[in-house]
């Protein structure tokens, strides 16, 4: 039995969907060429996650196994489509920027990922604390994307220019070669601190037991 | 015909569906380790995607007609997974041996977000969009998205052979990897016609 606070904590780190699962890939290189991108995109997903997840998890027993995929991809799209009238009418502006890719959260492989190994198994507790988990991890992955390209790429954070930095920006970060490279050196630095404190967890467990 | 050949271009090397959109980036991470299985991986994006083009196209003429415009995302992922489905079974009675070669491949295609992305783009984002504009759309796009994932699987499997450090080794190279074909990709965009 895993502890209630270990299943988010989990979902932040150990299984953080972008950098250890690399799942979600298309908008986390796709919308983080700002922070606030970042944060919304990452919120609207932790959104449909959630309660996607809770709606499987009460139907697990329900839905009958070999039509589990279509379902799951029907309750899905059913919450994109809230998120999406939502966004429209009362957050027109983050609508417009996050375009295309608001509908796209219907074929995020974390959503159909979490239900199909997660939502799928266990009770609505756990399933929705695991989605807690999972979005919060994933929002963290994002807005620190985008914090790292809107500094290095336009010099700016929230849209606020910092002096120095905007006259030097390097535009590139911006354009999609520069959100591969940002993704790629993020998951490098980010995969080997987990693994320091991995390791720094196992001498002290070591040093525990020697005692 | 001028207009077909841009469109064309367009969707293969400008708007590079994978390298300068991000849209099926799954795919292109995961299924690009040898070059033969990224191949069939791009054949059936291309056949999926040219068809969902046509299906979807005519679905949302339906969807205009009933005034329920905010149905297209339910509708456009059920009429993607339905002939995913469709075409898994079709290649399994006359092809066993390309089915066999696509193996899990066909049923990921479902979830690949380039397919319902040229879908939702092809009725909103052109102005003057009719069956065949929308079909060619959809297929060329399919050939962007086999030639980018043919290209990575190409270095890749050179990749195996030379000596990554140690923390760049997986996933993280190959996003750098991309992230220079990207670059490559970018100069496209001064094409002027």
């Amino acid at each position: 039995m895993i502890k209630k606070s270990d299943i988010v904590k989990n979902g932040i780190i150990k299984n953080n969907p972008t950098f250890r699962l690399v799942l979600g890939t298309c908008p986390t290189l796709a919308v983080t060429t700002s922070v606030m991108n970042g944060i919304s995109m990452g919120l609207a997903t932790t959104f449909v996650l959630i309660c996607s997840n809770i709606i499987i998890s009460l139907l697990r027993n329900i839905i009958p196994d070999k039509v589990r995929i279509p379902a799951y991809i029907l309750l899905i799209a059913t919450f994109v489509i809230v998120v999406e009238m939502v966004l429209r009418a009362f957050l027109p502006d983050i609508y417009d920027a996050l375009g295309l890719f608001i509908s796209l959260i219907v074929v995020n492989c974390i959503i159909l990922g979490r239900a199909e190994s997660f939502a799928s198994a266990n009770t609505v507790l756990d399933s929705a604390l695991d989605a807690v988990g999972i979005g919060a991890g994933f929002t963290f992955a994002l807005m620190l994307m985008g914090f790292v390209r809107e500094l290095l790429g336009a010099g700016s954070i929230f849209s606020w220019s910092i002096p120095v930095l905007s006259d030097c920006a390097m535009t590139i970060f911006i354009l999609p070669a520069g959100g591969f490279f940002a993704y790629g050196f993020l998951m490098v630095i980010f995969n080997q601190l987990v693994k320091k404190a991995e390791e720094r967890k196992k001498q002290k467990a070591e040093k525990g037991a020697e005692r | 015909m001028n207009f077909y050949i841009v469109l064309i271009i367009n969707a293969i090397f400008i708007n590079n569906f994978v390298l300068s959109q991000f849209l099926g980036i799954c795919p292109f991470l995961g299924v690009s380790k040898k070059t033969d299985t990224a191949l069939g991986m791009g054949f059936a994006v291309i056949f999926v995607m040219g068809i969902a083009s046509i299906i979807t196209y005519a679905m949302s003429l339906l969807l205009d007609i009933l005034d329920a415009q905010y149905l297209r995302t339910i509708v456009f992922i059920l009429v993607i997974a339905a002939l995913v489905q469709l075409v898994e079974m079709v290649i399994k009675k006359f092809s066993p041996s390309l089915y066999s070669a696509l193996g899990v491949y066909l049923p990921l295609i479902t979830t690949n977000c380039a397919v319902l992305g040229v879908a939702i783009m092809n009725v909103t984002n052109f102005v003057k969009v009719n069956l065949l504009i929308s079909f060619i759309n959809g297929a060329a796009s399919g050939v962007g998205f086999t030639l980018a994932i043919l290209l990575l699987a190409g270095i890749r499997e050179r990749l195996e052979r030379s000596q990554v450090p140690e923390p760049f080794k997986g996933f993280p190279i190959t996003l750098i990897i991309a992230g220079v074909m990207s670059m490559a990709f970018a100069a496209f965009s001064g094409m002027v016609f």
